[in-house]
């Protein structure tokens, strides 16, 4: 079965699009918060058939974009130490920070292994006893379970050349305080997919309650997002705002419980900065105190230094859905995906990535 | 992904817990620490990072086109005539 090929039948998607274009009764601005549901808009050509009155903006949803300039020199002093071995993510390796990159780094001598999973990094840890190899850990809820599991398989193998640098983040900590912003005026959600697998659709609620705000967790096909678009179209056409979950393939109320336990196993709330939003309170993951072995921060001593953004980069302004990446002056000429300034240029999942890729000019 | 094979048990932290899952053709190994339901050969696998985050039966995924299917037929006639005779 190719199951998606139903979600991309052209004589599905056409009446979804007349619809969407009957439910747009006023104007609505819309939030996308995660960075693959800003590429597949993109990809699937719906932002350039979007009735009148319907805004999409992008909002904080790509780990590597929210990753803090500090926490990426940080990440790149550990690279230069001797007996450090990094493991990492490949879309972290070119993220800029105040001075060069991951990259540059591998580049004078560095020893940077890009892996698919974070269990990968133990294969590494075993093979180079000599080495520390340090996963650094980036990433929203889909992400942090896996690393928990890596952690407590290191702890059951006795794999002491091994720990974690957790910069991971959770997502409804940002989400409040962007909607707390008077000058945002974001009326509905489109809910991430995958986060929500394991936060469940219900993590969402709070939202309606506190901001009035229309909330749906949708898929990544052509007719998951329409049908998302549209739901959230009626329910601020009829003020009825709610947690409306149509990607309930993959997507529960409760969500992952065992996942979410895995988390509380090796992990506890703590603060942590945004690139373009600042320190936001409880909204990051730290390693607890029973597996502090396999905390890099505590392990190395690693402190994060007081770095400033990149001049004249807008990146903040793009997470916080304040304005568009061609507005951007760095935009498309000293920023781009060979040379990027700003990490929305950097992630394949970043806005202005998307924006350069499929040449959208507002 | 379409589970080919799976190893180890929901029970047991001290085996591998693996899946060989399919898809488009190519075969890959992906762990089943953190699903939320055990699959069995022949269900699908939503996979992040390498992890297996959710399983479902291949009915579970029909029902979802079904649904929006029935968004996209409750429309007048008038809209759901399009260029292809759809």
């Amino acid at each position: 079965m190719r199951h998606v090929d139903e979600y991309r039948d052209q004589a599905l998607i056409e009446p979804l699009i007349a619809e969407l274009h009957r439910s747009v009764q006023k104007p609505v601005r819309l939030m996308e918060v995660c960075g693959t549901h800003t590429m597949a808009i993109f990809r699937s050509g719906i932002r350039s058939i979007l009735p009148a009155g319907m805004e999409i903006v992008s909002g904080p949803g790509c780990p590597v974009c929210v990753t803090s300039a500090a926490h990426m020199d940080a990440f790149i002093d550990l690279a230069d130490r001797d007996a450090v071995r990094l493991a990492i993510f490949g879309d972290l390796f070119r993220v800029p920070g105040s001075r060069g990159s991951l990259a540059h780094a591998s580049s004078r001598g560095a020893k940077i292994d890009v892996v698919y999973s974070s269990m990968d990094a133990l294969d590494i840890a075993r093979n180079h006893p000599d080495d520390l190899v340090v996963f650094l850990g980036v990433g929203f809820e889909t992400t942090t379970p896996g690393i928990a599991a890596t952690i407590l398989a290191a702890h059951r193998q006795r794999i002491d050349n091994f720990c974690v640098f957790s910069t991971h983040k959770v997502i409804p900590g940002p989400l409040d305080v962007l909607m707390q912003d008077p000058e945002l005026r974001i009326n509905g959600l489109l809910c991430p997919g995958h986060v929500s697998a394991i936060i469940g659709a219900g993590a969402y609620q709070p939202f309606v309650d506190r901001y009035r705000l229309a909330c749906v967790v949708a898929g990544f096909e052509p007719a998951d997002l329409l049908n998302g678009l549209i739901r959230l179209a009626r329910q601020i056409a009829q003020d009825r705002p709610a947690v409306d979950n149509i990607y309930t393939r993959v997507v529960s109320w409760e969500g992952n419980r065992r996942a979410r336990e895995l988390v509380d196993t090796v992990f506890e709330p703590a603060d942590m900065e945004w690139r373009g939003l600042g320190p936001i309170p409880g909204s990051g993951l730290k390693i607890k105190q029973a597996y502090h072995h396999y905390d890099a921060e505590q392990r190395l001593e690693i402190v994060i230094p007081d770095v400033p953004e990149a001049k004249g980069c807008i990146c903040g302004q793009i997470l916080k859905g304040q304005t568009t990446p061609p507005r951007c002056p760095l935009f498309g000429k000293r920023c781009t995906p060979a040379h990027p300034i700003g990490p929305c240029m950097v992630s394949s999942e970043g806005t202005c990535a998307a924006f350069f890729k499929y040449g959208a000019d507002t | 992904m379409r589970v080919e094979q799976v190893e180890g048990s929901p029970d047991d932290f001290t085996s591998e817990q693996l899946a060989t899952v399919n898809m488009d053709g190519i075969s890959r190994k992906v762990r089943l620490d953190v699903v939320d339901r055990w699959p069995e050969v022949g269900d699908y696998v939503i996979v992040h990072a390498g992890f297996a985050i959710h399983s479902l039966v291949e009915e579970e995924a029909k029902r979802n086109i079904e649904l929006i299917r029935e968004l996209a037929s409750h429309m007048p006639e008038e809209l759901l005539r399009s260029d292809n005779g759809s």
